[in-house]
């Protein structure tokens, strides 16, 4: 039977970038070149792992995003990658984890699975709570926070590690995972995915599509929103400590003080 | 927007995005101890075959990823940005492919060409020696008929990943009486009997790749050997070059932008008499010349290669010129570079005295620059 793996991947401004609220307070992104977030290449790794460990696995990539983000879609079909679905809609402008799970469990759903794996949270947003929501829309268990993952005789298997136990976890599938950071380095796409890339297909999906009602998604549907922002302030001159007998007091104080000690 | 056939489709940003990356966090950390250790970077090629850039452009139906000779040229340009030495693994390589592309029978080519492009195989070109060198038609190495076989001896010179390649692609006189016409191409195994090297030459720059003498002793050969036609190997040797010449423009091209990036990073930094020395019109004024022509090398570099790749017949001048241009902009770079980074420049613990080591090789090898001028004006001066 086919192992269909769905990675849900997120396009997210460069963290070295000169990133800003636009003035509805949703991120600017128009002068900060975007990337396929580095948590969820993590994502994409594993599936293609468990997929190239078994010769009957397709996956999908999966984004919700603005035009551009179908460049993190082209980075993963570059990476491996079987296909890419692209949901993008003007109506999604503002969408918390709320809209954004919906519109991506919706889109699981059409794409049909067996596993979707996710990151451990998104670069920007850092919310973490995308998976389980999944799970909850999918209602398919969840096994979150993965160092290790794999797949066999229908079930999914993995390590979590905790501060203070090592779990070893598994779930039936159909079944939602997330992978951490520690699950092992992504590869670098090579010139030959690039190439091979660009014959692999892109599956454009509106609201519609999705039977989703506008009011549902956006900045109109979402649970939070972002009420008020102010620039962070400029970085003030240090405290200069000299000696003069006493420095090593002194410096003890400002630490503690400053609470780092 | 409009768009125009000059700017490159955005394909060639994501072939650069990759190349830089693997680059700059695999192989520019390793670059001076490259450099300081000399010898063949084992590890830096490692890297580049895990990445896929180990060689560029071979065709999809030999396992390569059949790139364009532009994309490969940026696959050169990135990795000779941070570390020329690795570069030589590329255009080592690029000049074993093309021989096999260009006269190899289908056997020949499906023989080797997939070794090379999975990273087994490493190749090597041997056609320079002692005496011979802008003289090429001045070889004496020997291959001689023996039955099916043919048997070679002689000494070649400044081969580049000699005692590294698995096989070498050999120039050899077939019939002295003709002259140019009398000089074929071989596939030489690294493990046929009677090859044996010479002591690492001990270089100026690029010494994180390895330069040997290779030599020919009763070295027996069979006869499917043989590349291309007999007494067509000059001309093989030239048609090589005319590709090649674009990796070479292109390593060139890397070594200049590495060099340009570090100064313009230093000068931003590097304060005296109160302010960045960037504030100074004189330092900004070398670094707008230093920028302009490195972009000029790399149009040039990226036009020689689109006829490279249509192997248009005007290709003979571009790669010539891109060669040319490239290397003497990689030497005035480098030069300046130097300049700009002052005492610390001339230092190793920082990378532009490497860089301008390493840019000299490129006004020499695969042709000097005088030698490219004379190319050029040849083709300037043929009758039309």
């Amino acid at each position: 039977m086919a192992l269909r793996i769905v990675v849900c991947v997120k396009y997210v401004p460069g963290a070295t970038g000169d990133r800003r609220f636009a003035d509805d307070l949703t991120v600017d992104r128009d002068d900060v070149d975007g990337l396929l977030s580095e948590l969820d290449e993590y994502a994409v790794e594993q599936a293609l792992q468990i997929a190239e460990a078994r010769d009957d696995a397709e996956v999908t990539v999966l984004t919700v995003g603005p035009e551009d983000a179908e460049d993190a879609l082209r980075k993963a079909l570059s990476m491996g990658a079987d296909k890419a679905v692209h949901v993008e809609d003007d109506d999604l402008h503002g969408s918390d984890v709320m809209g954004t799970s919906l519109v991506l469990a919706k889109a699981i759903e059409k794409t049909g699975y067996d596993l979707v794996i996710a990151g451990m949270a998104s670069t920007d947003g850092a919310a973490g709570v995308v998976p389980a929501l999944l799970a909850e829309r999918l209602g398919v268990p969840q096994v979150t926070l993965l160092s290790e993952v794999s797949v066999g005789d229908g079930v999914v298997r993995g390590r979590r590690d905790g501060d203070a136990a090592t779990e070893q976890l598994e779930a039936s599938l159909p079944a939602v995972v997330s992978v951490t950071d520690q699950s092992g380095e992504a590869r670098y796409p090579s010139f030959m995915g690039i190439m091979a890339a660009k014959k692999k297909p892109v599956e454009s999906l509106d609201l519609d599509d999705l039977d989703i009602e506008a009011e549902e998604v956006g900045l109109e549907g979402a649970w939070t929103k972002v009420d008020e922002a102010a620039e962070r302030p400029a970085r003030t001159a240090g405290t200069v400590v000299t000696d003069e007998g006493a420095g090593g007091k002194e410096l003890a104080e400002f630490l503690a003080g400053q609470k780092f000690v | 927007m409009t768009s125009t056939p000059y700017l490159l489709p955005p394909m060639y940003d994501e072939f650069r995005a990759v190349a830089r990356t693997v680059a700059e966090k695999e192989l520019g950390p390793r670059a001076a101890e490259v450099d300081e250790r000399g010898g063949f970077p084992h590890d830096n090629y490692a890297t580049l075959v895990a990445a896929g850039l180990h060689a560029p452009g071979i065709p999809e139906e030999y396992g390569g990823d059949g790139v364009d000779a532009i994309a490969a040229a940026i696959a050169v340009e990135e990795v000779a940005r941070v570390c020329a030495s690795s570069s030589t693994v590329q255009t080592s390589n690029k000049l074993g492919v093309v021989p096999l592309l260009l006269a190899g029978t289908a056997e020949q080519r499906q023989r080797y060409l997939p070794e090379v492009a999975a990273g087994e195989a490493l190749l090597a070109y041997a056609i320079s020696e002692r005496e011979a060198g802008s003289d090429v038609a001045a070889m004496r190495c020997r291959a001689v008929a023996d039955g099916d076989d043919w048997v070679l001896d002689g000494v070649k010179t400044w081969i580049t990943s000699a005692g590294v390649a698995r096989y070498l692609i050999v120039f050899a006189v077939t019939d002295p009486e003709a002259g140019s016409r009398g000089i074929s191409a071989f596939v030489v195994h690294a493990d046929d009997a009677g090859i044996s090297y010479g002591e690492p030459e001990r270089k100026m720059g690029l010494k994180g790749s390895v330069t040997r003498e290779v030599y020919f002793d009763d070295c027996r050969i069979p006869g499917d050997r043989l590349l291309g036609e007999r007494g067509k190997g000059m001309r093989l040797a030239l048609g090589t070059l005319d590709h090649t010449r674009v990796s070479v423009g292109a390593q060139a091209l890397g070594i200049a932008q590495g060099a340009l990036d570090a100064a313009v990073d230093y000068v931003r930094e590097r304060r005296q008499f109160g302010r960045a020395v960037a504030e100074f019109q004189g330092v900004q004024f070398m670094l707008a010349d230093m920028a302009t022509k490195v972009e000029s090398a790399r149009q040039m570099v990226y036009a020689a290669g689109a006829r490279s790749h249509a192997r248009s017949a005007d290709l003979t001048y571009f790669g010539a010129a891109a060669k040319c241009l490239a290397s003497d902009v990689a030497m005035a770079v480098t030069t300046d570079a130097v300049q700009l980074l002052g005492g610390y420049g001339y230092t190793k613990d920082f990378p532009v005295e490497r860089m301008m080591r390493d840019a000299k090789i490129t006004q020499i090898y695969e042709g000097t620059n005088q030698i490219q001028r004379i190319v050029m004006a040849r083709q300037l001066l043929r009758t039309r």
